[in-house]
């Protein structure tokens, strides 16, 4: 027997395959947050506000005086220190004290001061820009730190609840399995053969849909794990349909409406890949609408482009949770049981592998979600005859 | 009749115990083997009607377990793999697998492959005609009837429908037909194979929408039954 996956193992399996989890989520102290430059621009956005200060002090010189100049030019730096890392403000300290010096300082255009306060002044600016430098730095070291550790404690809350839903989703079929055995076991004939039967078809039930959440881990883990490339091969969409819909058969419940369109060219697209799109689209559908439902899949091709359509008559989604339903993990708050958020999020993940898009939106009755995927196009299949 | 023997090679426990039932009751005797070092052993021994071949075995890979079989076993190989392994499939079956099955499988679907691949160890009889079903080919008089009615193929039709009833039940990869009917170097040509597919469907089956006869197999190739 292998060892039954731990706790701590499980949580491993997890933070492998959802991070890095949105950073928008977490949103921090703006005021010394590193912004997002990268380094190369930081230097030069320091550089030109110095150079643009500098310019503009030098044309009011006259009427502010050289000493009011420095006042100017150090508070450039702090701004500039509140924004970037710790060199491109170094830089601007540097650099600002030079000018201060060459073009303020009498004699201007030297770098050479004649009178001992200014000497005094200059070094006193230098120390300043300095001070002021290091210390900015080490308070936002401080806050990035505090801000990880806060969102440590946000990740972990979150890996609890994605933890409990998925473990609930997992044990409520094995709790299905053992228990229906534990009762066909018991000795005796208590059981009526519509009983037996009831409970072996349970047993079935839960075994695939198991396998349905296994899928789903796997594929969001092929997903996140990045060496996942679509393999285009030329495909026949009203087949991949078909065959995706064959599946669903027994779904007796609901009526799956499909027109194939005989007249649609060859599209270049993995094939693996769509039908798991499809099958998870108009799986999500029978589940979440009510029986007698009707889910229909629409499929058009038209510049260069293949559209899939699929639809319900159910009661749509609430307007404020739409656009977080394809977020991994997501649930529609009260939705009926029997998902891992797992399913949509990897439908958006396959369709943005193919530079395609997608989109959800109440439709007139129920449900629209939009697929479009760029793709080659071939009507060699057009061609009646050699 | 004597009992037909099958081996298995598979180092879960579970599945060779359930295999071991499922294939008992169905009257098969059955040999299993936990790796690939005692299965060899055991199909050189006893060589078995049949071989059930797991893609993952603990000190050998399948692949290489099938590469050495086939080196003088020429029965059939059924390889066991997991889902989303599309190229483990179409490998083992270009190395010369019989037929394949993703876990979880149905046993009355195991069943039907382990029976269609043993009667295929029988070397068929080289009769000019033969049936499938409503379909019946006649290929010295490159003829295809269905339902008694003529069926007007092309050349290429023709020799892929031929092709598929020569290999009936078995799962034709891509890249096989395609060598096969259009010849070497064209094995990518992919879009010539879907092309044909279609209007073959169109002309054999009642609805080609919902084949009966040449099946796809997702990612792997078409399967004629």
């Amino acid at each position: 027997m292998r060892p039954a996956p731990t706790t701590q193992n499980l949580y491993k399996i997890f933070t492998r395959f959802t991070l890095p989890l949105k950073s928008s989520k977490y949103p921090g102290l703006k005021l010394y947050q590193t912004r997002s430059y990268r380094p190369l621009s930081q230097y030069a956005i320091s550089i030109c506000l110095v150079l643009m200060v500098s310019l503009i002090a030098f044309a009011f010189n006259d009427l502010i005086g050289y000493k009011v100049v420095a006042l100017v030019l150090l508070m450039t730096v702090s701004v500039i220190a509140m924004l970037f890392e710790i060199f491109p403000v170094l830089l601007a300290a540097l650099l600002s004290a030079l000018i201060w010096n060459f073009f303020f300082i009498p004699p201007i255009f030297t770098f050479h001061i004649e009178r001992t306060e200014d000497v005094l002044m200059f070094l006193l600016y230098f120390v300043v820009a300095l001070v002021n430098t290091v210390l900015s730095f080490k308070i936002r070291k401080e806050e990035k730190k505090a801000r990880e550790k806060e969102e440590e404690v946000r990740q972990i809350a979150f890996y609890n609840t994605l933890l409990n839903s998925l473990s609930h989703e997992l044990r409520t079929p094995i709790s299905t399995i053992i228990g229906a055995v534990d009762v066909l076991r018991e000795p005796g004939d208590k059981l009526s053969k519509e009983q037996s039967e009831e409970l072996l078809l349970q047993i079935d039930t839960a075994g695939m849909r198991l396998n349905r959440q296994v899928e789903n881990l796997l594929n969001m883990s092929r997903l996140e794990s990045g060496i996942l490339r679509p393999a285009l091969d030329w495909c026949d969409t009203n087949e991949l349909i078909l065959s995706v819909l064959a599946d669903f058969k027994l779904f007796s419940t609901h009526t799956i409406v499909f027109v194939p369109d005989d007249d649609l060219p060859l599209v270049k697209i993995d094939r693996g890949l769509i039908e798991q799109v499809i099958h998870n689209l108009v799986h999500n559908s029978v589940l979440y609408t009510p029986e007698n439902s009707t889910v229909l899949i629409q499929s058009t091709i038209a510049n260069e482009s293949w559209r899939i359509c699929v639809s319900d008559n159910g009661q749509g989604i609430p307007e404020k949770n739409i656009r977080s339903i394809f977020d991994k993990f997501y649930r529609v708050p009260n939705s009926k049981t029997g998902g891992s958020g797992l399913g949509l999020s990897i439908v958006k993940g396959f369709v943005e592998m193919h530079g395609g898009t997608i989109v959800a939106k109440n439709g007139e009755s129920g449900l629209l979600i939009k697929v479009e995927l760029k793709t080659e196009i071939s009507f060699m299949n057009r061609l009646k005859n050699e | 009749m004597n009992k037909a023997e099958i081996l298995i090679i598979d180092d879960e426990p579970q599945i060779r115990k359930l295999l071991e039932i499922t294939l008992e009751s169905n009257d098969f005797i059955v040999r299993t083997a936990e790796n690939a070092k005692l299965g060899i052993q055991l199909a050189a021994s006893h060589p078995p009607e049949l071989i059930l071949l797991d893609i993952g075995l603990p000190d050998k890979s399948g692949h290489e377990v099938l590469k050495e079989l086939r080196l003088w076993y020429n029965k059939a190989i059924i390889i066991l793999s997991v889902i989303n392994s599309e190229n483990d499939i179409v490998t083992a079956l270009d190395n010369g697998a019989t037929d394949y099955l993703t876990k979880p499988f149905r046993s009355a679907e195991l069943m039907a492959r382990i029976r269609s691949a043993i009667r295929r160890n029988q070397p068929s009889v080289n009769n000019s005609t033969t049936s499938c079903g409503d379909l019946t080919i006649d290929f010295s008089a490159r003829l295809v009837t269905k339902n008694e009615v003529s069926v007007k193929l092309t050349n290429t039709e023709f020799n892929l429908l031929a092709l598929f009833f020569k290999n009936e039940g078995r799962v034709l990869t891509h890249t096989f037909i395609l060598k096969e009917i259009w010849g070497v170097g064209y094995q990518t040509e992919t879009q010539y194979l879907r092309v044909f597919i279609g209007t073959l469907r169109k002309k054999i089956e009642d609805d080609h929408h919902s084949p009966k006869h040449l099946l796809t197999e997702s990612g792997v190739g078409y399967r004629f039954i």
